[in-house]
């Protein structure tokens, strides 16, 4: 059964997807998939700036997910927000998708290409935010 | 949690009737079915009862049934069978099979394989209604034509193919044809047994398909029906079981509880499934907007309901019921393990897009008003969450 490839982790997040949502405010979006393939993810990330180790950081203060996808895909969005809210921007950015499926507790083989989406959008947005400043 | 099953066309709970059948052949009546001492023959005497029930569904004779481990390997045996025996006859013979887009993948990938190995390979289309037609068979056959095999109903959304016009078309066009060039015309009427005339005389078959576990009985057998006269090799080899065509010891209990499955196929169950599937459809139709009905209305067996939900995934609907105690199937690419949408939706039309939203309810004879108002109370509030946590409004 297709549940039972999936982990208790990635159940979870189907379940009660963390930081689902819009942000009206976003400084940034970050979008990957197409409807083609049946997954889209769209990441919102607020992005503000605080004093770390005392020094001036970007980082990223709210971020919220909108999946259209199979139980992989919102789980793994869910997973990302969760990675990378308050994280200074530049950690944010080495988050991979390895990071994704492994704090997930593993994803099926056929399904890896989710998290490869979920770091796409996440990516594409900040790199986006970086060429833009 | 009391979970509601709505997922008989992947399989059917075994009727209870079916398992009183079988539990003598499970224990005191162990013997080989070859054994010609007392154990054996007691088991030869459940199997060939077993022929003789399936015959009689049929109208055959009893020797044209052939006991196999299931509709895929009935479908696999019918048409490599035929190619190997007519290879064997004449190995520069040119041949053309004929299939339809629809087909279940034990049809499909069996034409595929063929089709590499340089055999030519017609697939016709289906309407947007999901029907093959009966012109586009017409237009389809060539003098090299050896075989057509069409579905009886298609698993996915229901529809029930016209089998016997086409057995008529093939009948006409044979009689002006020589024996040589006869075409043969096979059929997998899995998902037709529970509810549709299976007499091989009406449908104009020389080869049908079918399996236990879609009619209330037990997985891992079935049987395939082959014509008196029609050119078959054997794909497996050894005991000589079933005049040679099907070696193995046979599956004894399997066999005897298939033939009590089809003894049970009842006529009354169709009308009651009909009416909870007919309310399914249009509660569901009514309850949730930018849905659509695939399948034509009227051609279509009474237990199954498909749909596509806009901007939804059907792996999701379906884990989501799941949670709620509810099985159902999807359509969807992110289920099938190949990361394909639905072949059939495609075939009839449905954007990709909208295929990915796919879901397959099939109802049976246990089912109860009652489970049928949970799923229609339930759907609903699945599909506007997960509509309002997609991107794509």
């Amino acid at each position: 059964m297709v549940q039972a490839l999936y982990t208790k982790k990635v159940m979870e997040h189907f379940k009660k997807p963390h930081n689902q949502g819009v942000i009206k405010d976003a400084t940034i979006v970050g979008e990957s998939g197409n409807p083609l393939c049946g997954d889209v993810m769209k990441l919102y990330i607020k992005i503000d700036k605080k004093k770390i180790k005392g020094k001036e950081t970007e980082y990223i203060k709210d971020i919220k997910f909108e999946t259209l996808g199979c139980a992989a895909a919102i789980a793994t969005s869910s997973m990302i927000t969760d990675l990378v809210k308050g994280k200074p921007i530049d950690e944010a950015d080495n988050v991979t998708k390895a990071n994704i499926a492994d704090s997930l507790g593993g994803l099926p083989p056929i399904k890896l290409h989710c998290s490869v989406l979920a770091v796409e959008a996440l990516h594409k947005a900040l790199k986006e935010y970086k060429t833009k400043k | 949690m009391k979970y509601i099953y709505l997922d008989h066309s992947a399989t059917t709970p075994i009727n209870k009737e079916v398992l009183k059948a079988m539990r003598p052949y499970l224990g005191e009546n162990f013997g080989n079915p070859s054994s010609l001492h007392y154990f054996g023959q007691k088991a030869r005497k459940g199997v060939e009862d077993a022929r003789e029930k399936i015959a009689n569904f049929l109208n055959c004779k009893n020797d044209e049934v052939f006991f196999t481990s299931g509709a895929t390997e009935s479908n696999n045996l019918a048409i490599f069978g035929l190619i190997k025996k007519i290879r064997k006859q004449n190995k520069d013979r040119k041949l053309h099979i004929i299939t339809s887009v629809i087909e279940h993948p034990a049809v499909l990938e069996v034409f595929d394989q063929l089709k590499k190995e340089g055999i030519e390979v017609s697939y016709l289309p289906v309407t947007k209604n999901g029907l093959v037609l009966e012109d586009d068979l017409k237009k389809a056959i060539k003098s090299e034509t050896l075989l057509v095999s069409i579905m009886y109903v298609n698993n996915e959304v229901g529809t029930i193919q016209p089998i016997a016009e086409i057995g008529k078309l093939l009948e006409e066009i044979n009689k002006k044809r020589t024996p040589e060039e006869k075409i043969y015309f096979h059929t997998d009427a899995v998902q037709a047994a529970n509810y549709c005339d299976c007499k091989v005389s009406y449908l104009g078959v020389d080869m049908l398909s079918f399996s236990g576990h879609k009619i209330y009985g037990p997985k891992g057998v079935g049987a395939l029906y082959v014509k008196k006269g029609t050119p078959i090799s054997a794909i497996v080899y050894g005991g000589h079981q079933e005049q040679s065509l099907r070696s193995g010891t046979e599956n004894v209990a399997g066999i005897v509880g298939m033939a009590k499955a089809i003894e049970m196929i009842g006529k009354k169950d169709n009308l009651k499934i009909r009416k909870l599937r007919d309310e399914v459809a249009k509660k569901l139709l009514a309850k949730i907007p930018d849905a659509i009905y695939n399948g034509d209305r009227e051609k279509r067996i009474p237990s199954n309901a498909n749909f596509c939900f806009k901007n939804v995934e059907g792996e999701s609907i379906l884990l989501m019921l799941d949670m709620e105690g509810i099985a159902i199937s999807t359509g969807s690419a992110c289920s099938s393990g190949s990361l394909k949408p639905s072949h059939v939706l495609l075939a009839m039309g449905v954007p990709q897009e909208v295929s990915h939203g796919s879901v397959r309810i099939t109802l049976g004879k246990e089912n109860t008003k009652e489970e049928i108002q949970k799923l229609i109370k339930a759907l609903p509030p699945i599909i506007k969450k997960l509509r309002e946590m997609s991107p794509i409004k």
